[in-house]
């Protein structure tokens, strides 16, 4: 501890909350450029930095709330809730860590699933949520896309969804790997009745769910400088012994590859979605 | 042969039929009734040690040195096979196997992940780790099957895809995500066999099915057991734990009804008699033909789908 820091009166202290965590203070730091701001302007901002624009994560209903227009809002697959039919246990059980995530962020798994408008274009969205078990994919994240599909289909609306996952939940082992088939099952029978899919990779998209639903979109969107990929960068780091490329894995460089048709601002986001769903749905130019 | 750590009592055995067997040549004591006495043992302690393997000791039975590789069953199971190769855009992945060939003499396609026998033939294979061309060529494949009206048969047998550089540059995920889609929707009968690691979407990608079917020592999992270890209990060295706790072998995944048949193996797993493995194959996938040529192609798609809608486990209230 440094002499400044002995000094300081005990409730002074700097909270030492770590990167990425969103807090809940009047006042926050920007991870990226580290300037002070106001907690309710981010917000207002929808969690990107009005500074440096970066950025940070965002949660899946906050996400929803500024996607859709106030009314009309339904959500789907609420009712549907994880169990652990593996009773699976690693240096926790898969039980307990449900129980905390569920605590922790007032939702029952890591999708969320609402119907309704975006500028006056009625369209099922659905986002993941990544504070619950980083956003991990299983059977109740595949069951809920699935029925936002469903619903897509019977309503003949467009679906959007906004990735941020991990990939794949290792508690539910096989059962999760098969949501991969599961989900991309569905996309092929959205697909097979011409309603549009917009997939929106935020950070970060990786693993099971960047190979399976969120790169099948008709048009795939990423944030800016979104971690989206297949393996993760350290067991790339071990496979080919070599230190990364600056940048690898990012929005900016999967835009280069030919991986995502665009990258787009999250404040621009309702604007880009809806200009581009009505050209796909032969409707007039939103307002 | 090569002998895995919890098969040594098996291996001291077969050491030491073996130094009779050289002994009975230099002498002319007979000693045949010994020797068969010894291999009645050697059999009665591999049933017995087979009988109850956990987890952790399949998994290594199925990335046994010697266990026999997609072509390996190719050459046996099928006639007039050709090979296809490449993607059209970019290269040929070797670590991926397609072509198409004669089952029981009618015409079929098949896709296999192809692991190497030797250290040079790994390197070209990469280990059975399939890149985005690979899974593009499979894919290329799958629509000329469907073209042609050529049932599917797969065979699964890799640790991944592959974690490198170039694969992400090229698209992994959207490679795998794109054959998912495709194969769901795919207008021919598709049966899948495991046949030895099922490493997670690197499997999958070749694997989405009507009938599901593993060898009775092959693993099929979301991560390696390695993988999930080294993540959940942050150590890679609880890879047996995490091998039990996934419930990756044959048996507990029918239980689970995610797999639809278990193929036999023969004592002692695959390698200890290909001949018997391979037979045991192509009667099941004879059953399995069979008994999807009676149904047309759209019922086949629905049930496919309607088997895809139905995975995974959760309540509702």
């Amino acid at each position: 501890m440094n002499w400044f820091k002995k000094l300081l009166p005990s409730r002074i202290k700097t909270n030492g909350a770590g990167r990425r965590t969103i807090p809940e203070g009047v006042w926050t730091k920007c991870d990226e450029c580290n300037a002070v701001l106001y907690r309710a302007e981010l917000e207002r901002n929808i969690e990107v930095c009005p500074k440096c624009s970066h950025h940070a994560r965002i949660h899946a209903r906050a996400r929803l709330d500024h996607f859709l227009d106030p009314e009309p809002r339904l959500e789907i697959g609420a009712a549907i809730k994880p169990v652990d039919i593996l009773k699976f246990r690693d240096s926790k059980k898969y039980k307990d860590r449900l129980g905390q995530a569920q605590k922790k962020t007032g939702e029952n798994d890591a999708l969320i699933v609402i119907m309704g408008k975006v500028k006056g274009m009625p369209l099922v969205a659905c986002a993941f949520e990544f504070e619950f078990m980083g956003g991990s994919m299983g059977s109740v994240v595949g069951e809920r896309f699935v029925r936002a599909a469903d619903s897509a289909i019977e309503k003949n609306i467009p679906l959007v969804c906004f990735a941020a996952s991990g990939g794949a939940r290792m508690q539910e082992a096989l059962f999760s790997l098969m949501q991969m088939a599961k989900t991309s099952s569905a996309l092929a029978t959205l697909r097979s009745k011409g309603i549009p899919y917009i997939s929106v990779l935020t950070d970060p998209t990786m693993g099971g769910v960047s190979a399976s639903l969120a790169t099948l979109g008709d048009i795939n969107i990423a944030e800016p400088n979104a971690l989206i990929g297949f393996a993760g960068s350290r067991v790339i780091e071990q496979t080919v012994r070599e230190t990364l490329p600056d940048g690898f894995q990012r929005s900016e460089f999967l835009l280069e590859h030919g991986a995502i048709d665009m990258i787009v601002d999250r404040r621009e986001m309702r604007d880009r979605i809806s200009s581009l769903l009505s050209i796909m749905m032969h409707q007039p130019a939103p307002i | 042969m090569n002998f895995l750590e919890f098969e040594q009592p098996i291996a001291e055995l077969e050491a030491k039929i073996e130094e009779l067997r050289y002994v009975g040549n230099d002498k002319e004591i007979n000693i045949n009734e010994e020797i068969s006495r010894l291999q009645k043992r050697s059999r009665e302690l591999t049933e017995s040690i087979f009988s109850s393997l956990s987890a952790w000791q399949i998994s290594q039975v199925a990335r046994h040195p010697q266990r026999p590789y997609t072509k390996d069953y190719i050459d046996r199971i099928f006639t007039d096979f050709n090979e296809l190769h490449g993607d059209r855009n970019f290269s040929d992945d070797p670590a991926i196997i397609c072509g198409i060939a004669r089952f029981d003499n009618k015409p079929v396609a098949v896709i296999g992940h192809q692991k190497g026998r030797d250290t040079k033939e790994r390197i070209y294979r990469n280990y059975g780790m399939p890149k985005p061309e690979g899974y593009r060529k499979a894919l290329r494949i799958m629509s000329f099957a469907e073209r042609f009206g050529l049932p599917l048969l797969t065979f699964i047998d890799t640790p991944g895809a592959y974690p490198g550089i170039g694969a992400e540059e090229r698209g992994q995920s959207e490679a795998i995500a794109k054959n998912l889609m495709v194969m769901s929707d795919l207008k021919i009968p598709i049966i899948s066999t495991v046949i030895g690691e099922g490493g997670s979407g690197g499997a999958l990608a070749i694997g989405l099915c009507d009938r599901l079917l593993m060898l009775e020592y092959s693993i099929y999992s979301v991560i390696s057991p390695e993988g999930c270890a080294s993540i959940l209990w942050k150590s890679a060295d609880k890879a047996e734990e995490a091998a039990e706790a996934m419930g990756i072998t044959s048996t507990r995944l029918k239980d689970l009804k995610l797999v639809d048949e278990i193929i036999p193996e023969p004592l002692g797993g695959a390698h200890r008699d290909v001949k018997a493995m391979t037979e045991n194959i192509r009667t099941a996938l004879a059953l399995e033909l069979k008994a999807l040529s009676g149904c047309g192609i759209d019922e086949i798609v629905l049930r496919r789908k309607e088997k895809m809608r139905n995975y995974g486990c959760f309540r509702e209230d």
